[in-house]
């Protein structure tokens, strides 16, 4: 279902165009409003879409194998955590959803490795990654390693 | 239009493409490289961009250590019978110890991961796959990455690896231009890790007109990782291991989480169960190492997903289509029901689109599934890409070369899609797999290995000729036709693109052929993929959106050629379901059970074809094929 734009509601701040994975949403040099300028390079991804501060942008579903009279709408909020959609069917029935979209405030636990205490020698030739051994298990019993898992690799066809 | 060249020099680690590997790879060289400078090139706009832009409902790949429920090796037997043998081990058992840590630090940025009410845990899809409100994972993946590099150019279209020109086979950085200001962006780099995307779109789609972009793989997974590597005379490894996947029809909505934690089924067109009855003849083409219901009735041994993709096949082809999922029982459920919605909505919101505009009700009604086009790729139940170093301890010499995740170009590093014989990582094996990469790349550097590198402005202003030569195309050929897109002079690049799906599509074992090619279609396939890529060098551009396009088409052509040519080297049929050597039908353990490995030559061209041997993770006291344990991916 690729996007489009309704007219009366795009102001033209350019949002979809940063967004979209695709680089299909540009600004229509005449009515200085976006619009989908590449519908079958669309994943129907909806990128755009939940960037639209206007409510602007709606999707349809593709013309090659989907009927008219549908839509899915979608209203997602980065303060409140939430993603809610509706789901309107050719026939009327309707559905809604409503996910987390995150646990934490956006950003606020993700910790700066540059500030983290820097990794010693026996770290670096060691196999672990940054917080290795203790976020494998949340405890400390450590990397596995073919001589504890008993493993060794060979040629030839076993199953 | 100017085209100004912006250097940016004295780059540690540019991070080539920021998906969910290239994420990871930016996030942890911080850590081991924190005075490094590290440098982000990235198509699109980090926030959204790679294969997990619209977000996902699960992380297929979580072992689960911290509650014994798998260990590493587990997940490697899994992916090994999958694949039917063709992994590389190492590299699987090495991506498989650490991806835990990966989806923990998730947790802990924010990500919601669905817990079982009753123990606490996270909440199993199946054996490994975790459920999630992932409609943010990338968002929160890029926080992180953010975080860590210095830069990150978003709508930086990268169309070459840059060579070092004092030493062979040594990295010295990359270019490319900005889709937006057409500016010529060069970035002398000691290291460099790829870990731009896949390929979508190479064989013809089954949706035509206004869906063709309707893909399983995303539209702008362009093969980019492939294209970059190969010019570069990279060695790759399972170019021929494309992927076909069985998937709710037209909108390619994933079955996972309708299999495995809805419990639903397929039946064929008329009610029946069909799977296993051809699962006798079947048996007979792949041995039965490779196919015994029996066992994997009493181990939970999965049934490779191509195998069930030739029953698929076969029973459509036998006149008793179409395959129904059947869902009308489980979506009674109310709970059931708006996970099996929310399963879409956070992942392919395109098939709750079609359902909504075909009034389907999966609780009315039992939906169609089909078999897609062929995607080549290296994340998921397929493990094309690049040939690369393992770890230092589990490797065996053949597979070790130095550094972990280094291509056979020193300094060239690689993650998700862009590594060979590592399926099943997924989203949190590609991220862990670009962790891996950037601690190696920051060792390389500490080692010494990356001085005296020189990048020579001829090289710079070559390649920048090269990169904008559609623009100039069209300049100079456009006022030959009074209008339109028909032109004796020049092809624009959808122009190419269905050219190269159509040859792609008849001679290497597409939808249209039912997946079927032989040796004498795979030449004239090759001879035709030559011609086109002396047509290459006629692509007209008219803008930089379309000059973005035309290098997506390049790089897609460069991987298909190289997927083409190891289709033709392995003669036999590996993987009945993902495609067929009419002229070998048989599985060949005799003689291919082997790595195939692939080098082009970048001053001729020419392939160079080798078999690299198979090792197994083998435990001497297990029954074999005991431990092959695990259920089907989604």
């Amino acid at each position: 279902m690729p996007t489009f734009v309704y007219m009366t509601r795009c102001d033209g701040c350019g949002h979809c165009v940063d967004i979209c994975p695709s680089d299909i949403m540009h600004i229509d040099p005449t009515y200085r409003r976006a619009y989908n300028i590449e519908p079958d390079m669309c994943w129907e991804c909806f990128s755009c879409v939940k960037a639209c501060p206007q409510n602007a942008i709606d999707a349809r579903g593709y013309a090659d194998f989907a009927p008219l009279g549908h839509s899915v709408r979608v209203r997602r909020e980065e303060e409140k955590g939430t993603i809610a959609w509706r789901i309107k069917f050719r026939n009327g029935t309707e559905k809604n959803f409503l996910s987390p979209i995150t646990t934490k405030p956006w950003g606020e636990f993700i910790p700066k490795l540059s500030e983290a205490p820097a990794p010693n020698q026996e770290q670096r030739d060691s196999e672990y990654l940054y917080s290795e051994p203790k976020y494998i298990r949340m405890d400390d019993d450590g990397l596995h390693t073919l001589e504890k898992a008993g493993l060794s690799m060979k040629q030839g066809v076993y199953y | 239009m100017a085209h100004q060249t912006i250097i940016e020099d004295n780059i540690d680690v540019l991070v080539v493409g920021a998906g969910l590997g290239g994420s990871g790879a930016a996030w942890e060289a911080r850590f081991w490289g924190q005075d490094k400078k590290i440098v982000i090139a990235e198509k699109a706009n980090i926030d959204r961009s790679g294969a997990v832009a619209q977000g996902l409902y699960a992380i297929n790949c979580y072992m689960g250590t911290r509650w014994g429920e798998n260990n590493p090796e587990d997940h490697v037997r899994y992916a090994r019978i999958d694949l039917m043998g063709m992994v590389r081990e190492d590299l699987l058992f090495d991506m498989a110890r650490h991806v835990d840590s990966s989806v923990h630090q998730f947790e802990d940025w924010g990500l919601p991961i669905m817990k079982n009410p009753n123990n606490g845990q996270y909440l199993r899809e199946g054996r490994w796959q975790i459920m999630i409100h992932g409609e943010s994972y990338k968002p929160i993946v890029a926080e992180a990455a953010k975080k860590s590099a210095d830069k990150v150019d978003n709508r930086i279209c990268v169309t070459h690896l840059l060579m070092d020109d004092s030493k062979e086979d040594r990295i010295g950085g990359a270019c490319g231009f900005n889709v937006r200001t057409g500016n010529y962006h060069v970035y002398k780099s000691k290291t460099v890790i790829v870990a731009a995307g896949g390929a979508s779109m190479i064989f013809k789609p089954r949706s035509v007109g206004e869906g063709a972009g309707r893909v399983w793989y995303a539209p702008w997974s362009s093969g980019s990782a492939y294209g970059l590597m190969i010019n570069a005379g990279a060695k790759m490894t399972q170019m021929e291991n494309r992927i076909v996947l069985a998937r709710f029809k037209d909108g390619y909505g994933p079955v996972g989480a309708y299999f495995l934690h809805l419990k639903t089924y397929t039946q064929n067109g008329v009610g029946e169960e069909y799977e296993s009855k051809w699962f006798p003849s079947l048996q007979k083409l792949v041995g039965k190492e490779y196919l015994d219901p029996e066992l994997s009735h009493r181990t939970h041994r999965p049934i490779p997903t191509c195998l069930r993709n030739h029953a698929m096949i076969s029973e459509v082809n036998a006149g008793r289509g179409p395959i129904h999922m059947v869902t009308m029982k489980a979506f009674q459920d109310p709970h059931l029901e708006e996970v099996g919605w929310e399963n879409f909505l956070g992942m392919t919101i395109g098939q709750a689109v079609l359902w909504a505009a075909t009034d389907v009700d999966p609780k009315n009604e039992n939906p169609e599934l089909t078999t897609s086009e062929p995607y080549v790729m290296g994340s998921h139940a397929t493990g094309a890409g690049g040939w690369a170093s393992g770890p230092e301890d589990v490797s065996p010499p053949e597979y070790f070369w130095g550094y972990n995740r280094m291509m056979t170009i020193e300094g060239l590093f690689g993650a998700g899609d862009a590594v060979g014989g590592t399926p099943h990582a997924f989203s949190s094996g590609s991220f862990t797999e670009g962790r891996l990469a950037a601690k190696a790349a920051c060792k390389y550097i500490d080692d010494g290995k990356a001085e005296g590198i020189s990048v020579s402005d001829k090289q710079i202003s070559d390649r920048k000729e090269e990169v904008f030569k559609p623009m100039e195309r069209y300049k100079i050929y456009r006022n030959e036709i009074v209008a339109g897109t028909v032109s004796p002079s020049y092809i624009h690049p959808k122009q190419g693109l269905d050219r190269l799906q159509k040859l792609m599509d008849e001679y290497c074992g597409g939808v249209t052929v039912g997946y079927m090619t032989n040796e004498k279609l795979l030449n004239i396939g090759l001879k035709k993929l030559k011609v086109m890529e002396e047509d290459l060098e006629c692509l007209a551009a008219t803008d930089l959106h379309e000059l973005l396009r035309a290098w997506e088409l390049k790089h897609r052509h460069r991987t298909a050629e190289c997927v083409t040519q190891h289709t033709l080297f392995r003669k036999e049929t590996r993987w009945p379901g993902y495609y067929y050597r009419g002229d070998a039908m048989k599985l060949d353990d005799e003689n291919w059970h082997v790595l195939t490995v692939s080098r082009r030559d970048p001053k001729t061209g020419e392939y160079t074809m080798e078999k690299a041997p198979c090792y197994h993770l083998v435990d001497d006291e297990e029954e074999p094929g005991a431990k092959q344990t695990g259920a089907a991916a989604s």
